[in-house]
């Protein structure tokens, strides 16, 4: 088991305008990329639970291009609202990082 | 046909070396993001920007006097940071300022796009408002609510200022993409290669190694693909890097949603021509059935005021939620009859515990920081609250309590912070329109000669 940071180049979080963060995880090689898509790991459901939102507003997209998946949740607190504490949504990536992966 | 363009955001800064080697090139247009929603809801609300006046002229002043000179279009979006008209009107006045200092006759073509309220409650009446995202729904209390309204416009409006011989266009709240696609599609290009262009170098120099918002990036398009290549000769474009930077900030790395369509990456096809350059083709645009233009709102939820604390007693760390409970309930109890308890809202922010699914670890004796953050209905009611919490805070008695003296260690005097005026977004929906140019308003105006 490794972590998902471990196997990833790149693993960040954004806001994608005020209502959504969007995470990138992008890969330096192919072998680390199918091994995170074939191990099934990241579903919507796990999404939902670490992030505390409801799977039907999760979105998964394998990105093959750059052997990345972007994996895209609601905001809890919209974009500066009196309990956002993060507003340009770049420092939620760290649950996702800690995933293991088989 | 070239477009460069110069940064990220204007007020970010670019390299005087990009500048020379723009100035040797033949160049049809330069575009500048000028804003973003990124920042959060308050500048739009306030009609203030988040870049600085100084660094904003920075970056006009060097190179307009070359553009007028050249007759190159300088094409500025999302004026003053958020694009409302106050915003517009900023930027106007640098922009004034500097052709006064340089001598400099042009003519500018000032876009605004601030739609009123009476506007989006026509659309919601005929429900021709969609919601972009779950979690905020419209309703005509919020319209009502907002102080300042901005629609994202697209190419359209950019277009008709474009045929008119403007040596700077300033648009307002604009999206990213229109201000390099409207001078490309204007061209004759291809929509789809227009829009994938535009949505890379709205980012400056961010899609190139050593990445840069704060440097210029030159985009050549022609009929069958476009070309990416940095200003700067230490900076160069690989597939990889311009690949990932289409996904940045995008909920979908396949499909640009914009008014008039949607723009299929699916089958594009990235090429790396030289060390420095990637060449982009095969990206296709999709016209909609029906166009839509993004509103933004804001509206003014109160005031807020803050103090910022550490605490290194492990002791009172490890109690501190039981100790703010207890503060909200004296807070309420001593201040009923005066300040009700539904006319602010205290929350304790704390920097420093381990973070829900974080692994175990050993942790050393460390201090909590911590924000007392308190939005009322009026600032003196803000840093009421705060001052009676902050002092309950600092001397709260517990089971135990040793270090009787204090539990905050405060980094500044005074401690309370005053931080004015707090907006949320109120709208951020999307508008059903007939007309892509229906909310904006382009004006002519001349400046120096």
């Amino acid at each position: 088991m490794t972590r998902l940071i471990d196997l990833a180049a790149i693993l960040r979080s954004k806001n994608a305008g005020p209502l959504f963060v969007t995470f990138d995880v992008i890969f330096d090689n192919q072998k680390n990329y199918e091994r995170v898509k074939k191990s099934g790991v990241l579903t919507k459901e796990l999404i939902a639970d670490i992030y505390d939102v409801d799977a039907n507003n999760v979105s998964i997209i394998m990105y093959h291009i750059v052997t990345s998946l972007k994996i895209t949740i609601p905001r809890k607190e919209i974009s500066g609202s009196i309990l956002d504490a993060d507003i340009y949504g770049c420092q939620q990536h760290v649950p996702l990082s800690n995933v293991m992966i088989p | 046909m070239k477009i460069v363009s110069l940064n990220g955001l204007l007020g970010y800064g670019y390299s005087i070396e990009s500048l020379e080697k723009i100035k040797a090139m033949d160049i049809d247009y330069i575009g500048v993001d000028g804003g973003s929603s990124d920042p959060g809801p308050f500048y739009l609300g306030n009609g203030t920007s988040f870049t600085n006046r100084d660094a904003v002229k920075r970056d006009v002043e060097l190179v307009l006097p070359y553009a007028v000179e050249r007759k190159i279009p300088l094409i500025i979006g999302t004026a003053g940071g958020s694009g409302g008209n106050a915003h517009v009107q900023w930027m106007r006045e640098i922009i004034e300022e500097i052709a006064k200092e340089q001598g400099l006759g042009l003519k500018i073509a000032i876009i605004q796009s601030e739609v009123t309220k009476e506007y989006v409650r026509e659309k919601m009446c005929v429900g021709k408002i969609k919601n972009i995202g779950p979690g905020l729904e419209l309703t005509r209390e919020i319209i009502d609510q907002c102080n300042r309204i901005v629609s994202q416009i697209g190419i359209d409006p950019y277009i008709k200022a474009l045929e008119s011989d403007a040596d700077v266009i300033l648009a307002g709240r604009s999206c990213d993409t229109a201000i390099f696609a409207a001078p490309a599609i204007k061209a004759g290009m291809d929509w789809g290669l227009a829009f994938h262009m535009a949505k890379i170098i709205e980012c400056g120099a961010l899609c190139a190694i050593p990445m840069a918002a704060a440097d210029m990036i030159v985009a050549d398009i022609e009929k069958e693909s476009f070309t990416l290549e940095p200003a700067n000769p230490v900076r160069r474009c690989t597939i990889e890097r311009v690949a990932a930077h289409t996904m940045y900030e995008q909920t979908n790395p396949y499909y640009i949603y914009e008014p008039d369509g949607i723009i299929d990456l699916k089958k594009s096809q990235y090429e790396q021509i030289s060390n420095r350059a990637v060449r982009i083709s095969n990206s296709k645009f999709r016209e909609a059935g029906i166009k839509t233009l993004k509103l933004e709102g804001t509206m003014l939820v109160g005031y807020r005021t803050i103090t910022i604390a550490g605490i290194n007693d492990p002791m009172t760390i490890k109690r501190i939620d039981a100790i703010f409970s207890e503060v909200k309930e004296f807070i309420a109890g001593n201040m009923a009859g005066k300040i009700g308890s539904d006319e602010y809202t205290i929350t304790l922010r704390k920097y420093g515990e381990a973070l829900p699914g974080s692994i175990p670890q050993s942790i050393p004796n460390c201090n909590l920081g911590i924000i007392l953050d308190v939005v009322a209905k009026s600032q003196d009611i803000a840093n009421t609250i705060c001052a009676l919490a902050r002092a309950r805070l600092l001397h709260k008695d517990y089971q135990g309590r040793k270090s009787t003296a204090g539990n905050l260690a405060f980094p500044y005097s005074p401690s309370d912070i005053v931080c004015g005026p707090v907006y949320t977004f109120g709208i951020y929906h999307l508008a059903e329109v007939d007309d892509l140019c229906e909310t904006s308003e382009i004006n002519y105006v001349k400046v120096g000669e």
